[in-house]
């Protein structure tokens, strides 16, 4: 009956999100405002019925309902329950259930928090994201339905797979959808304002807080997973440029330019059309990244499902969506007029330069992505792009971007004196610029490109810091700390993103540079040496937990004749698979990584063992994590909690005008 | 005219979007091999089985028979190996292993374990051999015919479907 339950509240959710997709925004053209007071409701409604939705799907899980074909395939009866609940979305089906049900919160969200909205404008962004729900929900019931039954059921489940059995997997999608999925609402107003015209400083109000928010859940989602694979694959990598990866790589990128470029509209009321191409551009390559993923036109290690029917679906529906809002972004924008203008040297341009940057790294991705696919279209020739490429055109893109970083924050608006910003960060300059030469020789190791990554960090942080002081230094106040309380949050949200980006930066130049991995055959006492610690094999133990059995070595980690830590690598063999897993000893403190491989034969009690030292590696999620801290502390500014309390007499006073009546 | 420069992102995503679609039918783990129509490069090597006894490619001359191309280490074989054991019973076609940098020990474990359903399997610790085949992932499987030339060449895992849709069919008609 549950399974039944669950796909009966989707059919109706699709009748809903019909409603809400097409009556407000006629009724917003016509001005009927019966059919635009619709949208608030049905939103609510399709939230409630797709929460019902994937509230039976989880009951089916954890009730271990075999005869729903997707709990057999993802789960069994051994599985613990956190796992089966996580199991949700561990396959296709639910993946995009779990799409659906983040893109409703989303519309329940913006039902809520629009209070302060004109009622067309509210009735247009809902109508959109109802319209997009409309083909998830189609997608799901034609072609990956999580409640299709499987008769006879089966005994047990097929399990879920091992290595997304971890804690990283159970919260890695549903962050990676919060933000993918996040654009929607950037998305949603900006057609929105097409439609209605009112392409403004007041629309980039609005649409700024729920791109950050967005933006910080992807930035949280993208570290999540990186987290995760360092975890569990076993290879001691962090980021493989795999084709699902830069599918939340590029709109993470797109955000990013989005986010600056909605701060130019909405303070100097520019670059509208270029924000507005920004939204869509977001959104579009969430969904085209969802495509790659689901439709299986591209080879991964994600390899998920190849079915050309669910691939022609999306691609249609991605056709009607990005094509649609194209080409009434073609037939609107050429009468949107240009903002204030600016001069060559300023914040706008430093900005503009930084979208520009941003979304030609995002195109890189791109190319690269599909490279092989174009090729194989034309006929030319089968091959993959690797990291190498990434490697180089990506970090070229980025330098100069994390170069401006540093002086786009202090240059003013309108007109800016490059003498007088450089005067201002000559210290900065000159201090990043002779640590960074200096230090990698205390590294023990000198390379160019230590250096260069180095300086750029250090000269994020140093640029910030003049500039933090330069806002504290003139406030009046008592004690330094009253004054530093005085600072808008979304100023200090921005310096604390930059902060986040250069601490990754820290980190992706180190680990590159003086990273060292050793291949060895140890037997009991044996010792290995990386980096700075040497490691003693203790043997290997057996044992059993939950699910699985596992074989367990232990490690002695010394440092200049010193015991530090006794590290325990695992090797995982689940019940129901054939394959062992691997969990790899992390320390990451002292950034040591173990990955036991296979014993070394029958007879001994030597191991394979890989060992890999990554200095520094935790600054990567770190500064992801100081990033996403960022956004949060720009989105608790005190102006969005002040627009929303005063603001609807206020707003509706200056845009009583253009609500068509 | 300065309509047109709006009309721009359109253009690139129909663009796109052609060559999505073209790339929904075409299966990315598909590589054309050079070796098709050729003859099966020479090759003599001991078996997993017995170190003191060899096979050769001219031996084989006068059958048809498949190439399977598997190691100890190789996750996709384990997947495939129930079907090619499956396949075995059947005795339509005689199937050869090609034991790709592995060790002998591992090796007889594995097909221990797992059941065995070739004739013999090639020991080709270094990949000598796998190179001269281009061997480009494993597993892989060759159809080689009566004179000694390879018809066809599947990478990655066989599945029943292609068993049944690609190999029985081609054995038949060589052997007809």
């Amino acid at each position: 009956m549950i399974p039944e339950l669950g796909n009966f509240a989707l059919m109706v959710a699709l009748a809903v999100a019909l409603v809400q997709g097409m009556l407000p925004i006629v009724g917003a053209a016509r001005g009927n405002e019966a059919w635009m007071g619709l949208a608030r409701p049905a939103a609510r409604a399709v939230f409630v019925l797709v929460l019902l939705a994937a509230g039976c799907l989880v009951a089916s899980f954890v009730r271990d309902d075999f005869s729903v074909l997707y709990v057999a395939t993802n789960s069994t009866r051994a599985l613990p329950l956190r796992y089966k609940v996580a199991a949700f979305w561990g396959g296709h089906e639910g993946s995009m259930l779990l799409w659906l049900l983040i893109l409703s919160f989303w519309m329940f969200a913006v039902s809520v928090f629009s209070r302060h909205l004109p009622q067309s404008m509210v009735a247009r962004i809902l109508g959109v994201m109802g319209l997009i729900a409309v083909g998830f929900l189609l997608f799901i019931l034609l072609t990956s339905n999580p409640f299709d039954r499987l008769i006879p059921a089966a005994e047990d489940g097929r399990d879920l797979n091992p290595l997304l059995q971890d804690p990283g997997m159970v919260a890695h999608p549903p962050m990676l959808y919060m933000g993918y999925v996040g654009f929607s609402v950037a998305f949603a107003f900006a057609i929105a304002a097409l439609l209605g015209g009112n392409l403004d400083a007041t629309w980039a109000r609005w649409s700024r807080p729920w791109t950050t928010v967005a933006w910080s859940f992807l930035t949280l989602g993208i570290c999540l997973g990186s987290a995760w694979a360092y975890w569990t694959l076993g290879w001691g990598g962090w980021w493989f440029w795999d084709p699902v990866e830069n599918a939340s790589f590029m709109p993470w990128l797109a955000g990013t330019a989005l986010m600056h470029s909605l701060a130019v509209t909405e303070k100097r009321g520019g670059f509208k059309v270029w924000t507005v191409l920004l939204a869509i551009f977001a959104f579009s390559l969430s969904l085209l990244g969802t495509f790659l993923v689901r439709s299986g036109v591209l080879t991964s290690v994600h390899a998920f499902a190849n079915d050309p029917r669910r691939g022609v679906f999306i691609l249609l529906f991605l056709s009607l969506v990005i094509g649609g809002s194209l080409a009434l972004y073609a037939w609107r924008a050429p009468k949107v007029g240009l903002g204030e203008r600016f001069e060559l040297i300023s914040r706008e341009t430093m900005l503009l330069t930084n979208n520009v940057l941003f979304l030609a790294a995002a195109g890189a991705v791109l190319l690269g992505t599909l490279y092989p696919l174009f090729l194989d279209s034309l006929g030319l020739d089968k091959l993959s792009v690797g990291p190498p490429y990434f490697n180089f055109v990506f970090p070229l893109l980025m330098a100069p971007a994390l170069f401006l970083m540093g002086i786009g924050p202090l240059a003013r608006w309108k007109q800016a004196n490059l003498p007088e910003i450089a005067v201002r960060l000559k210290w900065a300059f000159g201090v990043s610029l002779v640590t960074a030469l200096l230090l990698p020789l205390a590294l023990g190791h000198w390379s160019w490109l230590a250096a260069a990554g180095l300086w750029l960090a250090l000269w994020i942080y140093a640029a910030t810091a003049v500039n933090l002081w330069s806002r504290l230094r003139p406030l009046a106040g008592t004690g330094l700390l009253a004054r530093f309380r005085s600072l808008p949050l979304g100023y200090l949200g921005m310096l604390t993103a930059h902060v986040g980006v250069a601490t990754f930066i820290v980190g992706v130049t180190l680990v590159k540079t003086y990273e060292a991995e050793k291949d060895v055959q140890m037997d009991i006492g044996d010792t290995v040496t990386v980096g700075p610690y040497t490691l003693q094999f203790g043997g290997v133990s057996n044992g059993s937990r939950e699910n699985y059995l596992f074989s367990k070595g232990a490690f002695q980690v010394t440092r200049n004749g010193q015991i530090v830590e006794t590290m325990y690598a695992e090797k995982r063999q689940f019940v129901s698979q054939a394959e062992p897993s691997t969990v790899a000893a992390i320390d990451l403190v002292r950034d040591l990584y173990i990955s036991l491989g296979e014993a070394a034969g029958s007879n001994t009690s030597a191991w394979i063992v890989r060992v890999y030292y990554k200095p520094f590696v935790h600054w990567v999620w770190g500064g992801c994590l100081v990033m996403a801290l960022g956004g949060v502390l720009a989105l608790s500014d005190r102006r969005y909690r002040l627009t929303r309390r005063a603001g609807q007499e206020a707003l509706d006073g200056t845009l009583a005008g253009t609500v068509p009546a | 005219m300065r309509y047109l420069r709006y009309l721009i992102p359109l253009g690139a995503f129909l663009v796109l979007t052609g060559f999505l679609f073209r790339g929904l039918w075409m299966d990315p783990h598909q590589v054309p091999s050079p070796l098709i129509d050729k003859p099966a490069p020479q090759f003599r090597l001991t078996q997993v089985a017995d170190p003191a006894k060899s096979l050769s490619r001219d031996q084989m001359l006068g059958q048809v028979w498949l190439l399977n191309v598997w190691a100890s280490w190789c996750v996709s074989c384990r997947e495939e190996h129930p079907v090619l054991v499956e396949f075995a019973k059947s005795g339509i076609v005689p199937i050869y292993g090609l034991d790709y940098k592995d060790t002998r020990d591992e090796a007889l474990k594995w097909l221990d374990r797992l059941g065995n359903p070739y004739q013999a399997s090639l020991f080709d610790a270094d990949g000598r051999v796998g190179i001269d085949y281009g061997v480009y992932g494993v597993p892989e499987t060759y159809v080689i015919d009566k004179s000694g030339t390879i018809r066809y060449k599947q990478i990655g895992p066989i599945t029943p479907e292609i068993l049944n849709e690609k190999i029985v069919p081609l054995v038949k008609k060589l052997n007809a």
